[in-house]
């Protein structure tokens, strides 16, 4: 009896959370052992965050409680979880970029004398935590705004090292970790295990997950699916779990007919961002972008749309000989082009206002009249839309910014099938968005192509783009080194030719794939 | 179908009464001030004291509807108070010094303002500029130019113009500037929540880069929002002129915030995106009813300010904190 109650540090029982629409976690049980890696997974919106953020004082649950060492464990807030020994290094970067690593890491005890920063104690202090994450390249002066994304979040992480805990949440840690970084990071994992720390482990990385921990835990829509030893469960059974169905059962690679020139790109250049690309666009079909990040993808997608402005090259529609002058986005949209942009909460949508206010932005003339909106019809649009593409809301009257990331997702689509447009270019349409929501896009946009209209996919994942593209054409450093038809494709190949531009120009290269 | 319908009209309904509920607040608070000073002064509740109101207002709701419009958008215009001294000038001017009729001197005033207005636009949008600083410029050319105009004397206009402020005999009380006022205020309201226009400039103000890649663009519906303002502004100025029966080359200073007070107490959002029509009318009557019952009451200037300048903070924590409970609920 007593040995068991020594096995758990934090125990959860029955813990519900309701969001305005959603409940985010609802029974949730779960004990934390000392000196253990227990992953947390699930799909985007499972319930992960909250949990986590339940946890560490952020939120608070709606129903049950926890018990840590014994005791009754509810934190009012981050400071009193840190006091007890619980902390969390979060999944977007909160470091204040002017300021520098060293500031950063001690911004909640700089060593000082009458209100005085004592630099020389900062900087040793500093220095010590940053050797520990092998960070020893990095000066504790730099501003960390200088940082790369990676080099920033090990800073991160090193702060939350810095301090002495019990219980240490890691919330996707490696997204933007180089492998030498994560390496370095799952040293001070172990170090941590051994003295005892518990490590609650949250990825979307399964063979991190399988590298390092020592359980998993499975969420789906706020409930738990159940705990497993790592050791003995296989990932396929992690991610059934996960998806609540198989893989397998969901591509379907249906070979569709390819239709006339949609849309013809000749030499389109805009500094060493893009070089010349030169590619064609057919109807039905569905052109997949593979490269690496800062590849120049993006900036092409740009470049077509209007959004930047074209040094030379030319574009052309419906195999006419006459190039159409794109000069902003609004030419593009009248030309049929949509872009569904990388960003898209930044660049896609009204976050503020109702999925019936984002639906028809694109086309506005379709739900008004001389000017003056007709508001039953556009809530109709907007209930039409919401039950063909299933976007989960209470109502459409509910704001874009409530939704989660594949739900946001699905209302920039609505807004550009409201459009019309017959050529669509998605670019990273499912980076964020659980597994659910990617199979749904996929199967929208297969159901597109079927219809005839010409789509571009960019992605940087490279199952989904070798699962959905007809042909997969390869960015690297600017230029557009390969197209490839299905069937003459491999993952080999694909690679070669994303690494290619860099070949020559090798320096060059390697900054802009940090950018 | 019927079900369809049906959620279609709760939809609307909801939506009514959750806009009601928005200006139940600012109604509240208007209650409140009326029944603090109806207590402490009882002449307050008099004929006189709405009619001094009502008289009073009228220029500055019309400036705030322009300006409810430029904060949507993210914008801000600092030159309103010059622009409608600008205006009146020229309304002076055109009467006084050219001898042109009333028919002839008002479009002149308000070409005034659309032209200033469409300054603002053409420049803040052409080269992108912050319209904080474009319209820190307008305010001092357009005061310069009216300093010109008058030749920094007051022109004395006459009853031509006065008698455009005088009770209309079939109505009561009630003067063309109140029709004028009211008209803009639902005129804008209309404009705001029921067009495309209205909706563009909300969408602009949230993320213009969104509205931009909707193949959207945002130059000409910024340009308008300015002309807009502009406009306003001038027919906020003919009012006043006709209020004074002159035009004075110092009218209007210190007048945008005055307008962007009110606008701000009315719950419109100066990060853009957020604002209602009717609630700026609203907040310009709050600071009206307010500094008539301090008046009224005897209290000193030193005293007036800054009360009205606690209500000001007040009345905007009040609209954070309602803000914040009602995202909650959604």
């Amino acid at each position: 009896m007593v040995a068991a109650e020594k096995q758990i540090l934090l125990s959860h029982s029955g813990i519900g959370k309701q969001y305005p629409g959603v409940q985010a976690l609802s029974g949730v049980s779960l004990d934390l052992q000392p000196g253990e890696v227990h992953a947390l997974v699930g799909e985007n919106g499972a319930g992960k965050s909250t949990l986590s953020k339940i946890i560490a004082g952020l939120e608070s649950p709606d129903a049950g409680g926890m018990v840590f060492k014994g005791a009754s464990y509810a934190p009012s807030g981050k400071r009193e979880a840190e006091e007890q020994g619980i902390r969390m290094v979060m999944q977007e970067l909160n470091m204040i970029p002017t300021l520098s690593v060293a500031e950063n890491i001690f911004l909640n005890r700089l060593p000082s004398r009458m209100g005085i920063i004592n630099r020389n104690q900062l900087e040793e202090a500093s220095r010590k935590v940053i050797h520990q994450v092998g960070l020893d390249t990095i000066q504790p002066a730099t501003p960390v705004g200088a940082l790369g994304v990676g080099q920033q979040q090990m800073v991160e992480i090193a702060a939350g090292l810095s301090q002495s805990c019990q219980l240490l949440i890691l919330d996707e840690p490696t997204a933007a970790l180089t492998d030498r970084e994560r390496e370095l990071l799952f040293k001070q994992i172990r170090r941590l295990k051994l003295e005892g720390v518990c490590v609650l482990y949250i990825s979307h990385r399964m063979e991190e997950i399988k590298q390092i921990s020592d359980r998993i835990t499975i969420l789906r829509d706020g409930v738990l699916q159940g705990t497993r030893n790592t050791s003995e469960t296989e990932t396929s059974e992690v991610i059934k779990l996960m998806v609540g169905r198989d893989l397998d059962e969901v591509f379907s690679s249906t070979q569709r007919q390819r239709g006339k020139c949609a849309l013809r790109v000749d030499g389109l250049s805009r500094g060493n961002k893009v070089r010349e690309a030169s590619f064609e666009l057919h109807k039905g079909e569905i052109l997949g972008f593979a490269g690496m990040m800062g590849s120049g993808r993006t900036e092409l997608m740009r470049l077509i749309f209007g959004a930047d402005q074209k040094d030379s090259g030319n574009i052309y529609l419906d195999c006419s000989d006459l190039p159409i002058q794109i000069k902003s986005p609004k030419d593009a949209v009248l030309a049929g082009i949509a872009l569904l942009t990388e960003d898209r909460k930044e660049q896609g949508l009204l976050l503020p206002l109702s999925i019936s206010s984002n639906t028809p932005l694109a086309r506005m003339e379709g739900v008004s009249r001389r000017g003056w909106i007709n508001f039953p019809r556009q809530y109709s649009i907007a209930e039409n839309f919401r039950k063909k593409l299933s976007i989960k809301c209470h109502s459409v009257n509910q704001h874009v910014k409530t939704l989660s990331g594949g739900n946001q997702q699905k209302v920039v689509m609505a807004k550009w099938l409201y459009r019309d447009a017959e050529i669509l270019i998605f670019d990273e349409p499912t980076r964020g968005i659980d597994v659910g929501a990617k199979f749904e896009i996929y199967s929208l946009l297969e159901e597109l192509a079927g219809q005839g209209r010409a789509i571009i996919l960019v992605s940087s994942d490279m199952p989904e783009l070798l699962a959905v593209s007809d042909r997969i054409a390869v960015m690297s450093n600017g230029l557009l080194t390969g197209i490839f038809n299905r069937g003459e494709w491999s993952e080999d190949k694909i690679m070669e030719a994303a690494l290619s531009g860099y070949a020559s120009e090798q320096a060059e290269g390697i900054e802009d794939g940090k950018q | 179908m019927a079900n369809n319908d049906y959620a279609k009209m709760t939809g609307n309904l909801k939506n009514l009464g959750k806009s009601s509920a928005d200006y139940i607040g600012l109604l509240g608070v208007l209650l409140l001030e009326i029944i603090i000073f109806g207590t402490w002064q009882g002449t307050f509740f008099s004929g006189d004291t709405f009619f001094a109101i009502a008289a009073d207002v009228p220029d500055t709701v019309i400036v705030a509807v322009g300006m409810t419009f430029v904060l949507i958008i993210a914008g801000i215009d600092l030159s309103v108070g010059s622009v409608l001294a600008l205006s009146q000038a020229v309304l002076g001017y055109c009467m006084v010094a050219m001898g042109w009729p009333l028919a002839v001197a008002i479009p002149a005033c308000l070409a005034t303002g659309i032209l200033c207005g469409s300054l603002n636009g053409a420049v803040s949008v052409r080269w992108a500029l912050p319209s904080f600083i474009v319209t820190l410029g307008m305010l001092e050319i357009a005061r310069g130019a009216t300093y010109f105009v008058t030749q920094s004397r007051t022109i004395y206009i006459g009853q031509e113009i006065g008698k455009i402020s005088d009770p209309i005999p079939l109505l009561g009380g009630i003067s063309w500037p109140i029709i004028i006022c009211l008209v803009t205020v639902i005129a804008g309201q209309l404009v705001l929540s029921r067009t495309v226009f209205g909706r563009y400039m909300i969408a602009i103000g949230t993320n213009e880069e969104a509205v931009r890649l909707s193949g959207i663009n945002p130059a000409p519906i910024k340009f308008m929002v300015f002309v807009i303002c502009g406009f306003c502004s001038a027919l906020g100025g003919m009012i006043q002129a006709s209020k004074m029966s002159s035009s004075s080359p110092n009218a209007g200073v210190g007048f945008e915030l005055t307008v962007i007070a009110a606008v701000v107490i009315g719950g419109t959002s100066l990060m853009g995106g957020r604002g209602s029509v009717v609630k700026s009318f609203l907040g310009v009557l709050i600071v009206a009813v307010l500094n008539a019952g301090l008046a009224q009451v005897g209290a000193p200037e030193y005293a007036k300010r800054p009360v009205i300048g606690i209500v000001i903070v007040l009345a905007v924590i009040l609209d954070s904190y309602r803000a914040r409970k009602a995202r909650v609920k959604a």
